[in-house]
C-alpha cells in the first residue's frame, strides 16, 4: 500500500506532469512491476529527523540503516562485513588505518570520501551540535564532552583513507563501525542539518522516494538506490515503512493484508500467532537483556550481607515458569549478561548457577544474611506502568514472597520519566526495572555503559576495581577472542557480585504475510529487509 | 439573539486563560525531566540534556515558560514538539481526520438513534421496543475495545470488507468502520434517551389537545412529539461532539489513526507542554461552541424557550 502526504494533490499532480513530460523521452520511469515488489513493514516515527549522530532509538533506525551505508554492516549472526570500507587495519589496536573502496556515491551524486566520514563524525561529537549518539566517539583523541573541541585522533590521508586514533587500545573498536552512529554525510547536509533530516541523502541500500517521502506519524516510502552496489543490494523494489501506535493494529494489517513483515507480534497475539501464521513465524533471542538493579546505596544490598540477598533474592525466582506462563516463551531465560546473539555469549559462565531457581539454597544465603542483620521491612521492585510490566514484575515478586517468606511488591511509576527521575536521585526504595538493547553486537557494549564505576548508565551506583580493569584488559587486548575471555572472566565477578540480577532476554518475534519470501530476522531484531522478495 | 451569542462568545477569553494556565501547569508539574527520558536506557553525553532543555525552555520557571509561550502563541507560534516539528504542523494533520471521524460517528449515532428511539418508545413494551432495550444494553456495557476488536477481525480480516487500518488519505469509505464503532456506545444512549423522552410526550397535555384538533397521527408525532423530544438528545450530542474529538484514543489506536486523541496521549506521555496546550486550546473552543450551539437549539426546538438581552 502506497502512502501520500494528506493536503499534497499538488505536489502529485505536478509529479505527474513532470512524469507526462519526460514520459516519451526516458526509460527509466519505475514499471508497474516495481512497484508490487515494495515490501511494507511496521515502524514509528522517528524521535528527530535522520541525522546518524543524532539516531539512537529504533524508529529512526530502521530508516537511517535502509539509506545509509557505512564502513561495514552487520549480517543477520551478527558478524561485521565491509559495506564501504576496503580494509580497516591497526597493529596496536590504537591506531587505525581505515581504507575505502572506490565509487561510492551519495544519491545526489557526490563521491563517498575519507571525508565523508571524518566531518559527520566530528559533527556528531562536537558538543554544541547536542547530538544524542555524540558518547559513541569518546574515545577517539580529542573528544571532549564538555565544550567544543576538535576530535584531533581523526586525520585524511587521501581522498580513500583517514586515521583514527583512538584513546587507548579497542581490539572490537570496528566491531561498532556498522551502528548508525557512524555513517557519512554528503557536505550538502552541513547546510542546514534539520532540513537535511527531513529528506535525508544517503549512500544506501535504499533512497527516499523524493521529496516529502516521510510523511510525518504516518509513514516513509523508500526505493532501491539504483547505484548502491555494496553487500546489501536489494532483493525487491523498495520498502514502504508505515507507523503505528499500536501492534495490534500493526498485526491486524498483516492478518488483513496490508503489511508484508512484522518485527513486533504484540502481547495479545502471543497465544495465537504460530496458528495465526503457520510457517511465517519467528521467535528467537535477541540483542535485549532485561533483568532488574538493587541500588548499593539501600541498607542491607551492599558489601558481604548484600551479595547473600542478591543471590538469595535471585536464587528465589523461577524464570522458566515465568517467561513460559507469563510470556508465552517469547522470552528466554538468562545465562549471563550478554544475549545469545553476542559473539562470545556463553551458558556456562562459573557461577551460573545463581540464575538458576533453587528455593533450598535461596533459603540458605537468606538465613546466612539474617544472621549479619536482620531484615525488615517490605521489598519493592519499580517499574513504570506505562510499559506494560506489570504481569511480569507481580510473577517475580510473588515468585521472591513464596520463597523467602518476605513480603515482595511491585512499585509501578507512571511514566518512565518519572522512574529515572528516582534512579538518577538515588531515591529508589527497592529493586528497579533496567533493560539493554545492544546498538552493535559486541559484549563490552552490554557490559561496560552498564557496570563500570561511574558509567553513564550505572545508576545504582556498582564499584568494583576487578570488574573495571579486567574490562580495560579485554578492550586493549591484541585479538577479539583474548578480548572475550576477559569480558566472560569480568561477567564472572558480576556473577558474585549481582549489580543486577539478570531475568531473560527479550526474543524477536515477528510474522509475515504470504506475499513475501525468504524473511530473516538480524541480531538486532529488525528483518534483513534488502533480502526480502516479494512477487506474485 | 445576537447579544445572547455575543455574551457567550466573550466568556471565551477567560475560559481560555484560565485552562491553558491550568493545564500547561499540570504538565509541567509530571515527574521527571522529559528530554532524560527520551533517552531511555542509554543517556546522551553530559552537557546534551542541558543544551536541548535550554533549547525548549524547559529550564524556566514555571510561569517564564507559560508566558513565553502564551506570547509565542499570540504571534501564531504554537511551539514544537520534541521532535522538533511545529505544533501547528501536528495540528494541521490531526483535526481534519478526527473532525471527519468525529461527525460521521455523531451523523451515526443521531441518525439511527433517534429513528429506533422513535420507533421504540412509539411501540412501547412490543418485541421492536425490547430488542432495542437489550441491544442498547448490551453495546453500553461491553468496552469499546472490544466492539473495536470484534468489528475489525470480523468486517476486516475475515470479511475482507473494508481495510483493516486507515490509511494516511483517511476517505469516508475507511473511516465508517472505525465511525461505526465510536458511535456505537452513544448510539446505545441515544436511543434510551429518545425512547424515555417520546413515551412521555405522548402522553403530554400539547399532544392530546393536537391529536384533539384533528391532526393526522403523522404530524402528531413528526411535529409535536419528535421535535418536543429532541431537547435532551440534543443536549447529550453537543456533549458527545467534545469527547468524540477527544475520546477517541481507544478506536484510533486499533484502526492506526492518527488523530486528536492519540496526538494528546502521546504528548502527555512525552510532556510536552506546548503540544498538550495548544491542543486542549482547541478542544475548550470547540466545547465552548457545540455548547453555545446546543443552547441555540433549544429556542428553536421548544417555543417556550426565548434568549432575552
Amino acid at each position: 500500500m502506497k502512502i501520500r502526504r494528506l493536503g499534497i494533490p499538488a505536489i502529485a499532480l505536478a509529479a505527474a506532469g513532470a512524469l507526462v513530460l519526460s514520459g516519451c523521452a526516458s526509460g527509466d520511469t519505475p514499471a508497474e512491476g516495481d512497484k508490487a515488489s515494495i515490501i511494507t513493514t511496521n515502524g514509528s516515527e522517528p524521535q528527530n529527523p535522520i541525522i546518524p549522530t543524532n539516531t539512537t532509538e529504533t524508529g529512526g533506525g530502521k530508516i537511517a540503516t535502509s539509506i545509509f551505508a557505512g564502513l561495514v554492516s552487520y549480517t543477520a549472526t551478527g558478524e561485521t562485513e565491509n559495506e564501504v570500507a576496503k580494509s580497516i587495519e591497526s597493529d596496536d589496536a590504537q591506531n587505525w588505518t581505515v581504507t575505502l573502496n572506490e565509487g561510492w556515491e551519495f544519491t545526489n551524486g557526490e563521491a563517498v570520501t575519507a571525508d565523508s566520514f571524518v566531518d559527520a563524525w566530528t559533527y556528531g561529537a562536537m558538543f554544541s551540535n547536542a547530538q544524542g549518539a555524540s558518547y559513541f566517539f569518546d574515545d577517539i583523541a580529542g573528544f571532549n564532552g564538555e565544550a567544543d573541541a576538535e576530535l584531533t585522533g581523526l586525520k585524511v590521508v587521501d581522498d580513500t583513507t583517514f586515521t583514527v586514533e583512538l584513546a587507548s587500545p579497542e581490539a572490537d573498536w570496528p566491531l561498532r563501525l556498522g551502528y548508525t552512529a557512524f555513517m557519512p554525510l554528503p557536505s550538502a547536509a552541513y547546510d542546514d542539518m534539520e532540513a537535511f533530516g527531513e529528506n535525508p541523502i544517503g549512500n544506501g541500500p535504499y533512497m527516499l522516494d523524493g521529496e516529502g517521502a516521510w510523511e510525518h506519524e504516518v509513514g516513509i516510502d523508500l526505493v532501491t538506490n539504483p547505484d548502491y552496489d555494496g553487500v546489501r543490494k536489494p532483493a525487491n523494489g523498495g520498502l514502504t515503512i508505515v507507523f503505528y501506535a499500536s501492534q495490534d493494529a500493526a498485526y491486524a494489517d498483516v492478518q488483513g493484508g496490508n503489511l508484508d513483515v512484522l518485527d513486533a507480534v504484540p502481547d495479545a497475539a502471543f497465544e495465537s500467532y504460530e496458528s495465526d501464521f503457520p510457517d511465517r513465524f519467528i521467535n528467537q533471542p535477541a540483542a535485549i537483556f532485561q533483568g532488574f538493579n538493587m541500588p548499593y546505596y539501600l541498607e542491607h544490598w551492599s558489601g558481604e550481607e548484600g551479595k547473600l540477598r542478591r543471590a538469595a533474592i535471585s536464587m528465589s525466582i523461577d524464570r522458566k515458569e515465568i517467561t513460559d506462563v507469563i510470556f508465552q516463551g517469547t522470552r528466554t531465560p538468562a545465562t549471563d549478561f550478554t544475549s545469545p546473539v553476542i559473539d562470545g555469549y556463553s551458558d556456562s559462565l562459573k557461577g551460573a548457577e545463581v540464575l538458576e531457581y533453587n528455593p533450598e539454597e535461596a533459603k540458605a544465603k537468606w538465613a546466612e544474611a539474617e544472621a549479619i542483620a536482620p531484615y525488615t521491612g517490605t521489598f519493592d521492585l519499580s517499574y513504570n506502568s506505562d510499559g506494560g510490566h506489570a504481569a511480569w514484575v507481580d510473577a517475580v515478586t510473588n515468585s521472591i514472597k513464596n520463597t523467602l517468606g518476605i513480603e515482595a511488591i511491585g512499585k509501578p511509576y507512571p511514566t518512565f520519566a518519572a522512574a529515572l527521575e528516582d534512579r538518577e536521585s538515588d531515591a529508589l526504595t527497592g529493586g528497579t526495572r533496567a533493560g539493554w538493547q545492544g546498538d552493535y553486537p559486541s559484549l563490552y557494549n552490554f557490559l561496560a555503559p552498564l557496570y563500570q564505576t561511574g558509567a553513564g548508565s550505572n545508576y545504582e551506583d556498582y564499584a568494583s576495581p576487578e570488574f573495571d580493569a579486567l574490562l580495560k584488559e579485554g578492550a586493549s587486548a591484541s585479538s577479539v577472542e583474548d578480548a572475550t575471555a576477559k569480558y566472560q572472566e569480568a561477567q564472572e565477578l558480576l556473577l558474585v557480585d549481582l549489580p543486577t540480577i539478570p531475568l531473560w532476554y527479550s526474543n524477536v518475534t515477528g510474522v509475515w504475510s504470504d506475499k513475501v519470501e525468504n524473511v530473516v530476522y538480524g541480531w538486532d531484531s529488525v528483518p534483513l529487509y534488502t533480502d526480502i522478495t516479494k512477487g506474485e | 439573539m445576537i447579544w445572547y451569542t455575543g455574551k457567550r462568545l466573550l466568556q471565551m477569553i477567560p475560559v481560555f486563560f484560565g485552562a491553558t494556565l491550568l493545564i500547561y501547569f499540570m504538565v509541567f508539574s509530571l515527574p521527571g525531566d522529559p528530554i532524560a527520558a527520551l533517552y531511555g536506557d542509554r543517556p546522551p553525553a553530559p552537557g546534551v540534556i542541558e543544551q536541548i532543555r535550554a533549547q525548549y525552555n524547559l529550564d524556566k520557571p514555571f510561569i517564564v515558560q507559560y508566558l513565553i509561550y502564551i506570547g509565542n502563541f499570540f504571534q501564531g507560534d504554537l511551539g514544537t514538539t520534541y521532535s522538533g516539528r511545529p505544533v501547528g504542523d501536528v495540528m494541521a494533520q490531526a483535526f481534519p481526520i478526527t473532525a471527519r471521524l468525529a461527525l460521521l460517528a455523531l451523523a451515526i449515532e443521531a441518525f439511527f438513534g433517534i429513528l429506533v428511539g422513535l420507533v421504540a418508545g412509539l411501540r412501547k413494551g412490543k418485541l421492536f421496543d425490547t430488542s432495542a432495550l437489550v441491544v442498547s444494553l448490551l453495546l453500553i456495557s461491553v468496552p469499546t475495545f472490544v466492539i473495536g476488536f470484534v468489528l475489525q477481525y470480523v468486517f476486516a480480516v475475515k470479511l475482507g470488507w473494508a481495510r483493516t487500518t486507515v490509511s494516511s488519505e483517511a476517505p469516508f469509505s475507511e473511516l465508517l468502520l472505525p465511525a461505526l464503532v465510536l458511535a456505537s456506545v452513544s448510539f446505545a444512549y441515544i436511543v434510551r434517551l429518545t425512547r424515555a423522552s417520546v413515551s412521555d410526550n405522548l402522553n403530554a397535555d400539547f399532544v392530546r389537545t393536537a391529536t384533539a384538533k384533528g391532526l393526522s397521527r403523522r404530524r402528531v408525532v413528526g411535529v409535536h412529539v419528535l421535535r418536543n423530544s429532541l431537547v435532551p438528545v440534543v443536549t447529550f450530542l453537543g456533549v458527545d461532539l467534545g469527547s468524540l474529538m477527544v475520546g477517541a484514543i481507544v478506536t484510533e489506536g486499533i484502526f492506526n489513526i492518527n488523530g486528536v486523541g492519540g496526538t494528546i496521549y502521546k504528548a502527555i506521555k512525552l510532556g510536552e507542554g506546548p503540544t498538550v496546550v495548544s491542543f486542549i486550546a482547541v478542544m475548550v473552543v470547540i466545547f465552548v461552541l457545540a455548547n453555545l450551539l446546543v443552547d441555540l437549539l433549544y429556542a428553536a426546538l421548544d417555543p417556550r424557550i426565548r434568549y432575552a438581552k
